[in-house]
């Protein structure tokens, strides 16, 4: 039978979200990015155009990157989304996740603003291409837009995430000249 | 010596948050929670015209919808927040200063003007509201562009006849009388056009109102908390004390952000403390195009007189600045332009003079840079037409010009964008070109582009160099606390837009105070922890907090010595702190930790943590003489302080590229892209060099795909990512960097700022490299393939012709 | 921008699909990949009251290839086609082309029938389909119909699909197999970033003889007309390549905005034309050839 949800009316929505299912009332036009955001309190998913084409709002779902703002909550339902959250929470830098740790080691973020687009991207990226070629590494985030770095350490961060999640733990560090970081 | 972190590429401390989706923007605030469920939200009608008298606004299908709280129009202002919003920096030269009210008032003078506020439920109910409003409009004639409000046929102001906002003349010499008597002269028109910030986060505002309290908490996604607070509570009639602001994780900010007060920024705490609810407005982009700030554009008439040897002996520019409806911001940018223009050089004698007109577009307030792409593009244009006339090498006719090292300080006898004297405090600028020129390999290039060429590859290599005003004052404080547990609490009222405030601030308190790294927290842009400060702009954030923290610092640890000199009965001048403890010099074992040096500071020392209980180990029979607290200190270990310095200091950089132009296509591909940069001491380098990288991805934004492209009915056409062509990865080369430091004397860290400076000299390098892959010239910025193709094909029509 | 609002549909079987579809007619809207209409809905472009949403219908996402080419569902996302081995081995434009569509993230939900039925000029299926002579199928309470690509584009954004009908499947046939000839691709757009939508795009499509003399070249032609243009430019290439030049130069038609002047986009037509012919023609030259039947 075809479900069909009145204009205006919230419904429960139930998504799979970072392995936990998930309700919330949602109009049928809600947006899987206002959904995770504002209904599930999951705000770590940010919003930048609200028309595709910045990334911040990429999530994964059934383990690909996909832009949240583009796909309707309810057409969600059933599938597994995994949000910047779901890629780990850890309350020190050493439990970071392979692309989590890469980011930070390779100064890949300044506002952090688009970083959990990017991070979720690359993590769905190097599960499938686990050893990048710097090409390659360039072309995984070639949807995603940031707006402080430059993107020169975004692409070394990938390299380095790639060699992390491989279990080299050779310490990455900031693109160019200059500065490897230091932890302290 | 414990370690040293100043100077040093320490990790940053944001990140961790960052990283797992637990930074706090401002529409995160309260998201899930029931607060959440309370807080309404706002969405604005703003005008669909460029020009119109505001006729009737038609609100009655718009309330009944289901969820709609409250439908405010001008008619629902009073007070303060009736009038037109303020002029932020008044200048004498600004004799015509207009500014818009928080909702219009009976004329709309761009597209995107705020004219209805809705307050309803959610977000998507808002719009709704939004788009049942019908408002009836009687058009007025749009002025659009630079060329049109000179022309003046149509006026965006009744009230300024020649649409003329400020005129502004400073003159250093007798500029033309020098290009008169010159033996070369050139005389030649340059533009650029529009861009803007545009962070990925855009605006956004948050407001609660505590109706037992009667007072304001105000989260907004700004460079500058403490003037948005100033703005709330004059505007809503409030006292100071009364209002909070608060600068989140923000989301980038670029300059745009540094504006204020917003309307939304005054309209969301009216309609909080009207409605007696949380209140929110997060900006949608398409908002941000139309109804936040741009930048850049420009036309500037220039004559210049040379010598010989390439040296520049009078240079006179005349410029038009766009600066959109109104001008709340002042006339910051043109001024900039009108003075940093002169780079790293020492024309014999200058004339500048500029007009600032409106036109109904949306308002221009400083984009990072903020007028300096726009003068280094003209005095960058201006030394390779030089070079090109008298047939010199492009970087000879730089270092012809080059003010000198032993030439410092260097007075160029004009007034900068603080009102204080253009007076550059130090700098290497011949040692930077010869770095730049290494880097690049500029003395084999030609070899290069011969053989590229034999392939048929058109190959050209650019150069740009500027000197950058940062730090301005007037000043920033800091306030430091230690923990009885050893903790130390850092609070400036400066913003972070993503910068690594909270890292290398307090890489200085540790140097300073002798405290481990990770033992102190640093907040930024709360005014509930630090009252007075200006804001981050003017890459002036780590100059002066940096020193107001070193200062604040140094008093706290001043404080710590005393008190631990009381405790341990010896002079201060003997004891010396090193990773958290205060210890006896050469007597290491007589010792205190800092978190007992806090508890002994204050005399009530309630037994509430282990600190204080172990500090009673070195309490001592009190004098009864003496007060508990005596003259001259005040309980707690703290120290507060200012730093003001007495003018700018002045950073410098120098950037080259080349290019490769597809001789079929016209497609502009960078091929190399080095810089050396000079901003003093650097605190951490990694974050330099991030700066760097972000400001020059943001220069190519500038100089290949970033434009506002206004129609003549005063459309912007490319309101949208899909059109506005912020660079990907995809379009942004690898950088070489190199350092260059010549420390500052007027701070006292030897700091200059860095956050504005890889994006300045972009335009001018591009057009440079261009102009040497295709022997032609380059008057206006930005380019693109599409632009390139008709120039080239004029030219080549011309060529046919003669 | 938030979506005005709609009624949601979620049929599970094209035939409750096409019921929905047959009811509200041209109040509904089908949503598939969403990745343009969403935006348009955003930007409140458009507001239709109702939405069929296809995403959970069974049996539109398979890709089926045999000797008369690729056929593909109507919820076979782009990042599925491209991957797909033996769709490209059938017919190299459809990788060659998919991977010049959008960025990865995009791919990843665009369905590539969706941009077909979405018939916007500057997209890169529609101009391969209409090379290559392709169709799309067509479903109604009605019945079926398949439609040639030639019939199916008529406008930007316009198509002949009735408002009732849901464009179930789509048809790209595969490289053709003639004893004694070889056939070669190419594909190359020019877009202002990489990702975006092309400035002008260029399909081609050579078949030389054993010879190596060139049998037959179409080039099939993006952004630079309202509907995706194919131009035959063999007789014009066998004369010189200037020729075949000049013929897709006045070819086109393309039309000035912000990113480009018409003449500068005409100017690239004639470029590329030159670039992917001389590459599919260098192809269909290096191809063995083809064993008999």
């Amino acid at each position: 039978m075809t479900e069909s949800r009145p204009a205006g009316r919230r419904l429960p929505v139930t998504v799979t979200v970072n392995g936990v299912a998930r309700t919330a009332d949602a109009e049928p036009r809600r947006t899987l990015s206002d959904f995770v955001r504002h209904d599930l309190g999951l705000t770590g998913t940010h919003v930048g155009c609200e028309h595709g084409v910045c990334g911040a709002c990429t999530v994964l779902i059934d383990g690909d990157p996909v832009r949240s703002c583009l796909v309707l909550a309810v057409s969600a339902q059933g599938h597994d989304v995994t949000t910047v959250e779901g890629l780990g929470q850890p309350d020190t830098v050493t439990e970071l996740g392979p692309v989590q740790r890469a980011f930070r080691d390779c100064h890949a973020l300044q506002c952090g603003f688009c970083t959990p687009g990017f991070l979720t991207t690359i993590t769905a990226g190097i599960a499938e291409n686990p050893t990048p070629t710097r090409d390659e590494a360039v072309d995984m985030i070639a949807g995603n837009l940031c707006r402080c770095t430059g993107y020169q350490n975004i692409v070394e961060a990938v390299l380095t995430a790639a060699r992390y999640a491989a279990g080299d733990d050779t310490p990455g560090g900031p693109a160019g000249h200059g500065a490897a970081g230091v932890e302290h | 010596m414990a370690t040293r972190y100043f100077g040093a590429p320490v990790k940053r401390t944001e990140d961790l948050r960052l990283v797992t989706g637990r930074g706090r923007y401002t529409d995160d605030i309260g998201a899930g929670s029931a607060e959440g469920l309370l807080t309404l939200e706002a969405a604005f009608l703003r005008s669909p015209h460029a020009h119109a008298r505001i006729v009737d606004i038609d609100v009655s299908d718009a309330i009944e919808i289901d969820g709609v709280i409250a439908i405010y129009t001008y008619e629902d202002l009073e007070g303060a927040a009736a009038e037109p919003l303020p002029v932020l920096i008044p200048h004498p030269a600004l004799h015509a200063p207009r500014t818009n009210h928080p909702l219009a008032k009976d004329v709309v003078r761009h597209v995107g003007e705020a004219i209805v506020m809705v307050v309803a439920t959610d977000r998507y109910i808002t719009e709704d509201a939004v788009a049942a409003i019908g408002v009836s409009y009687e058009f007025l004639p749009p002025v659009i562009g630079l060329t049109a409000a000179r022309a003046a046929h149509h006026l965006v102001h009744p009230d300024v006849p020649d649409n003329v906002s400020a005129h502004l003349v400073q003159e250093s010499g007798d500029a033309r009388a020098a290009i008169a008597a010159a033996p070369h002269v050139l005389e030649y028109t340059l533009e650029i056009e529009r861009s803007c910030s545009m962070p990925l986060e855009g605006k956004a505002v948050r407001a609660r109102y505590d109706v037992d309290d009667q007072s304001l908490r105000v989260y907004s996604s700004t460079q500058t908390s403490t003037s948005v607070r100033a703005a709330i509570a004059a505007k809503l009639g409030m006292q100071l004390g009364k209002v909070e602001v608060i600068a989140p994780d923000v989301g980038g900010g670029f300059g745009v952000k540094i504006m204020h007060p917003w309307p939304e920024e005054i309209m969301v705490p009216f309609a909080a403390r009207q409605l007696q609810r949380p209140v929110k407005w997060t900006e949608d982009r398409r908002e941000h195009f139309i109804s936040s700030s741009h930048e850049r554009a420009q036309q500037h008439e220039v004559r210049v007189g040379f010598d010989d040897a390439g040296r520049v002996l009078g240079l006179d520019v005349t410029f038009w600045h766009d600066n959109g409806a109104f001008t709340p911001y002042g006339i910051i940018c043109p001024i900039v332009t009108s003075t940093q223009l002169l780079g790293p050089y020492k024309p014999g004698a200058y004339r500048v003079e500029f007009s600032s007109v409106y036109t109904n577009t949306v308002i221009v307030t400083p984009y990072r840079g903020a007028g300096r792409p726009q003068g280094v593009f003209v005095m960058e244009r201006t030394m390779d037409r030089i070079a090109e006339t008298l047939g010199m090498d492009r970087t000879a006719v730089r270092s012809a010009n080059f003010i000198q090292p032993d030439e410092f300080p260097y007075d160029h006898g004009l007034i900068f964008q603080d009102g204080r004297p253009l007076i550059y405090d130090s700098g290497n600028y011949p040692d930077q070109l010869t770095m730049l020129k290494e880097m690049i390999g500029w003395d084999s290039f030609d070899a290069l582009q011969a053989a590229a060429a034999v392939d048929g590859r058109r190959l050209g290599i650019g150069i740009g160099c500027y000197v950058e005003g940062t730090g301005p004052g007037p000043y920033e404080g800091a306030h430091i606390q230690v923990q009885t547990d050893g903790t130390v609490d850092v609070a400036i009222g400066l913003t972070s837009q993503g910068q690594g405030h909270q890292t290398v601030f307090a890489q200085i308190v540790a140097d300073e105070l002798g405290v481990p790294f990770e033992k102190i927290r640093v907040v930024t842009g709360d005014t509930r922890r630090f009252g007075h400060a200006v804001g981050t702009f003017a890459s002036r954030a780590a100059v002066m907090s940096g020193s107001a923290v070193a200062l604040a610092a140094r008093k706290t640890r001043a404080k710590a010595l005393e008190v631990a000199a009381d405790t341990l009965e010896c002079s201060a001048d003997d004891l010396q702190i090193e990773d958290g403890v205060v210890s006896m010099k050469g007597n290491p074992s007589v010792s205190i930790p800092l978190g007992q040096v806090a508890v002994l500071s204050n005399p009530l020392r309630y037994a509430f943590d282990e600190a204080a209980k172990a500090a009673t180990q070195f309490a001592r029979p009190t004098d009864p003489s003496v007060p508990p607290v005596p003259a001259g200190r005040e309980p707690g270990l703290e120290g507060k302080d200012y730093y003001s310095p007495p003018r700018s200091t002045f950073a410098s950089g120098m950037h080259a590229a080349i290019v490769e132009i597809d001789d079929e296509t016209s497609e502009i591909r960078i091929e190399k892209y080095c810089v050396v940069h000079d901003c003093g001491n650097l605190i951490n380098p990694m974050i330099v060099e991030g700066q760097v990288h972000g400001g020059v991805a943001q220069g190519i934004g500038g100089a290949l795909y970033e434009i506002m492209a206004y129609d003549e009915h005063g459309q912007l056409q490319n309101a949208s990512f899909m059109d506005f062509l912020m660079p990907y990865v995809t379009e942004i080369p690898q950088l070489e960097l190199g350092h260059q430091q010549t420390p500052s004397p007027l701070n006292p860290l030897g700091i200059k700022g860095a956050g504005e400076a890889g994006v300045i000299p972009v335009a001018a390098v591009i057009a440079s490299a261009v102009e040497n892959a295709l022997g032609m010239r380059i008057s206006a910025m930005p380019l693109n393939p599409s632009l390139l193709h008709g120039l080239r094909a004029a030219a080549a029509a011309t060529a046919v012709e003669s | 921008m938030k979506p005005p609002p709609f009624t949601w549909h979620g049929p599970r079987s094209v035939d409750e699909a096409i019921a929905v579809l047959g009811e509200v007619g041209s109040e509904g809207k089908v949503l598939a990949g969403g990745q343009s209409l969403l935006p348009v809905l955003a930007m409140r472009l458009a507001a239709p009251a109702h939405l069929v949403d296809i995403n959970a219908v069974e049996g539109l996402d398979t890709i089926t290839v045999d000797a008369s080419g690729v056929t593909i569902g109507a919820l076979v996302r782009h990042t599925g086609l491209l991957r797909h081995p033996a769709a490209g081995n059938a017919q190299p434009l459809i990788p060659q082309a998919l991977s010049c569509v959008a960025h990865a993230t995009i791919r990843n939900r665009g369905t590539t029938v969706g941009s077909l039925a979405h018939a916007d000029p500057s997209g890169e299926m529609t101009s391969v389909l209409a090379l290559l002579g392709g169709s799309i199928t067509a479903q109604s309470t009605r019945g079926a119909r398949t439609i040639a690509a030639a019939d199916f584009f008529v406008g930007p954004l316009e198509s002949t699909l009735a408002p009732d009908e849901l464009v179930v499947s789509a048809h790209f046939p595969g490289t053709v197999r003639e004893p004694g000839t070889t056939s070669g691709t190419a594909f190359a757009e020019i877009a202002r970033r990489h990702g975006d939508y092309a400035l002008c795009g260029v399909a081609a499509i050579a078949r030389v003889d054993a010879g190596g003399a060139l049998l037959s070249l179409r080039c099939g032609y993006l952004s630079v007309s309202e509907v995706p243009l194919v131009l035959e430019l063999t007789d014009a290439w066998n004369d010189s390549e200037r020729a075949a030049v000049e013929l897709a130069r006045v070819g086109v038609d393309p039309s000035s905005d912000i990113h480009a002047t018409a003449e500068y986009r005409r100017s690239l037509a004639g470029v590329l034309t030159a670039r992917v012919a001389r590459t599919a023609i260098a192809k269909a030259r290096s191809v063995p050839e083809l064993r008999a039947g």
